[in-house]
């Protein structure tokens, strides 16, 4: 995997929401560029968009104008769009995603919960790297443990190996610990920091927390739609 | 540290697993298809019980109508009123008419014959002798029984069967030889048959060749018993039966149309049942699934995230949905064996014809056709839920965080 070299671009893209018969731009011709290897932290006050920005740049949602290349393959060009199907195989090669709930299926242990994503895909060489990815996170030794025998910050460990286990190139992150203290946020931001200089992963991440954003290599600013501002932390 | 086998994990593990988080709701689920299929079995297996017995009640009644030529009295009684005379005969070539009719199963031809016996009683009486074909008579009246002995060894054997009557008063069995009044032939007793409560009670019987040759009657017939096929219709019947020269058709029993009419009404009754059962079910299962695809609407979604295509969810749901109907299915077919006994008896207690034989026939056959048809109903059903699972799309479960 080479550093530095464009996994996502962006250019103009603008996502328009009707609410009503006002038209509302969330996002309104931003261009951002992630290179392999980045850590970025989306921050901004509630409704700037980070959000809608960050379903954009994972393929969970599309564009309602703009071009958006993935790995070198143009996602979406002037209102033109991929199919469902041709996303979620996008998806399923090049992003892992975490959210602020964990949604992990109560009745399954914590390495079945991590399995799942293999019922439906499965990356050459992804299932002998389960064991080193579950030491990684700390949770080697609740594997066979049910989701209500651990604390919020290890359920969210569980999502993120969940999330990992097809090693993804990008792990996009809305508020992952929105639902922890301060405490286990740290850890969070920490396990984050140690997978991107560790592994390579390229993350990006949106949150409030000044702390956690700390934890990014880059800090990206929006405001209604727009980047207002771009630096280090 | 390495991941074993058995650790693996399967779409079925996972479908399993949901059914197990609302264990309540889904174990309902269960019980209600348990009940539909309960009834399933129950009612299909005391329709084909029920008319089973019912077949082999009719077959006892034997033949249900008789040809005879016109103007011939039928009746034992009428003829012994008339003293024996005013017989009239058909040839016999009419069963070969009769025979052609496709509503026939079968045929019996018969010869009757009156004689006055000096000897009987005090001052003489009438003998009814009865000429019947032994390839055909018993199988057409499988009701009658035995006391002693058996049907004749030979279509032209010198043997009589004598009704119960008719042996109590010439005070005769099996072995004792019989003298045919006025003609000095000796004729020896094979069986002695039970009592019937009808006028064979009081006939003696011989081979119809044996009783032609006696009475100087060759080729000729008094009667010819039919039965006619169980899905027939005895009046389209009769109406052919008429168009036939110089014959007269006797309806023996009536009886046997009500009944079969019941049946098929009955028939009607146990499938709209069975139907009603079957479509309640499925709005449960719709119902039930349905709620659990959009309570894990945002769950749905995410395994779309995590690389599940539409095809994928759907196999899921409806694999959800088949085992909640396999289940199901086994629990009510378990419910349908185990209180089959009760089933019965109750029936039976609420019907006013009930025939004698069991009346409730549950066989592995109907037991799997209603468990496919039960997982069946659950693959049919499991189709909209799964649909709308699979349509999903994974922005749902990142929107809907706010609630
Ligand atoms: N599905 C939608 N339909 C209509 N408007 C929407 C929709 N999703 C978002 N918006 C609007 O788009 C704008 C950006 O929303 P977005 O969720 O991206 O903000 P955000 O920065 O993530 O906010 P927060 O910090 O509260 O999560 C807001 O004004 C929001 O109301
Ligand atoms: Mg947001």
């Amino acid at each position: 995997m080479r550093a530095n070299s464009v996994i996502i671009e962006a250019e103009n893209i603008k996502k328009i929401y009707l609410r009503g018969t006002e038209k509302i731009a969330a996002i309104n011709d931003l261009s951002v560029t992630v290179n392999r290897g980045d850590f970025i932290a989306f921050v901004g006050p509630s409704g700037s968009g980070k959000t809608t920005l960050l379903n954009l740049l994972g393929c969970l949602d599309n564009p309602s104008a703009g071009k958006l290349a993935v790995n070198g393959r143009t996602v979406h060009e002037s209102g033109r769009g991929l199919s469902e199907s041709q996303l979620t195989r996008i998806r399923r090669e090049i992003f892992g995603y975490i959210f602020q709930k964990f949604y992990l299926i109560p009745t399954l242990t914590v390495l079945e919960n991590v399995l799942v994503p293999f019922t439906f895909f499965k990356k050459e060489g992804a299932e002998k790297d389960v064991p080193r990815l579950l030491k990684k996170l700390g949770l080697e030794n609740r594997m066979n443990h049910l989701p209500g025998e651990l604390s919020g910050g290890e359920m969210q460990r569980v999502a993120i190996a969940r999330a990992l286990v097809n090693h993804p190139g990008v792990l996009l992150a809305d508020e992952p610990t929105g639902n922890l203290d301060s405490e286990r946020s740290l850890e969070i931001g920490q396990l984050l920091r140690q997978l991107n200089e560790e592994d390579g992963l390229t993350i990006l991440l949106v949150t409030h927390n000044t702390e956690l954003a700390s934890m990014a290599r880059v800090t990206i600013r929006l405001r209604d739609g727009r980047i207002a501002k771009q630096g280090t932390p | 540290m390495k991941i074993k086998n058995s650790q693996k994990i399967s779409l079925f593990h996972i479908a399993w697993k949901n059914l197990a988080r609302k264990k309540t709701r889904s174990l309902l689920t269960v019980v209600g298809i348990a009940l539909a299929t309960w009834v399933l079995i129950s009612l299909f297996g005391f329709n084909s019980g029920y008319k089973n017995s019912l077949d082999r009640d009719i077959d006892n009644l034997g033949f249900q109508m008789l040809v005879v030529a016109k103007g011939c009295p039928y009746e034992a009684a009428t003829l012994m009123l008339k003293g024996g005379t005013g017989l009239k005969y058909m040839n016999e070539a009419v069963v070969k008419l009769i025979v052609r009719e496709p509503e026939v199963e079968s045929v019996t031809p018969m010869l009757m014959q009156v004689v006055f016996d000096p000897n009987k009683g005090q001052s003489g009486g009438l003998t009814a002798f009865l000429g019947v074909d032994p390839a055909t008579f018993p199988k057409l009246k499988p009701g009658l029984n035995f006391k002693q002995g058996g049907w004749f060894t030979d279509p032209a054997a010198l043997e009589v069967v004598m009704g119960f009557e008719a042996a109590e008063l010439e005070q005769r069995e099996v072995g004792d030889l019989y003298l045919v009044p006025e003609k000095e032939i000796e004729l020896k007793v094979v069986g002695v048959l039970e009592r019937s409560g009808t006028q064979d009670d009081g006939t003696i019987f011989l081979p119809l060749k044996t009783l032609q040759k006696i009475f100087g009657q060759e080729g000729q017939l008094t009667s010819v018993g039919i039965k006619v096929n169980k899905e027939a219709s005895l009046a389209d019947f009769e109406e052919k039966m008429f168009k036939l020269p110089d014959v007269q058709v006797v309806s023996l029993t009536q009886v046997k149309t009500t009944i079969m009419t019941l049946v098929s009404t009955a028939r009607i009754l146990v499938f709209s049942i069975a139907l009603i059962a079957i479509l309640i079910s499925i709005m449960g299962v719709i119902n039930t699934v349905l709620m659990s695809v959009m309570e894990r609407q945002k769950e749905i979604g995410i395994l779309k995230a995590m690389g599940a295509l539409a095809g994928d969810v759907f196999k899921l749901v409806w694999l959800e949905t088949s085992l909640l109907c396999l289940l199901g299915g086994l629990l009510g077919a378990v419910l349908a064996v185990g209180t089959s006994r009760l089933t019965e008896y109750l029936i039976r207690k609420l019907l006013p014809f009930a025939p004698s034989g069991g009346l409730i026939s549950i066989d592995a056959g109907l037991i799997l056709t209603a468990i496919g048809a039960v997982v069946l109903v659950g693959l049919l059903s499991g189709v909209y839920p799964a649909f709308r699972a699979a349509r999903m799309r994974p922005l749902e479960a990142i929107r809907s965080e706010e609630e």
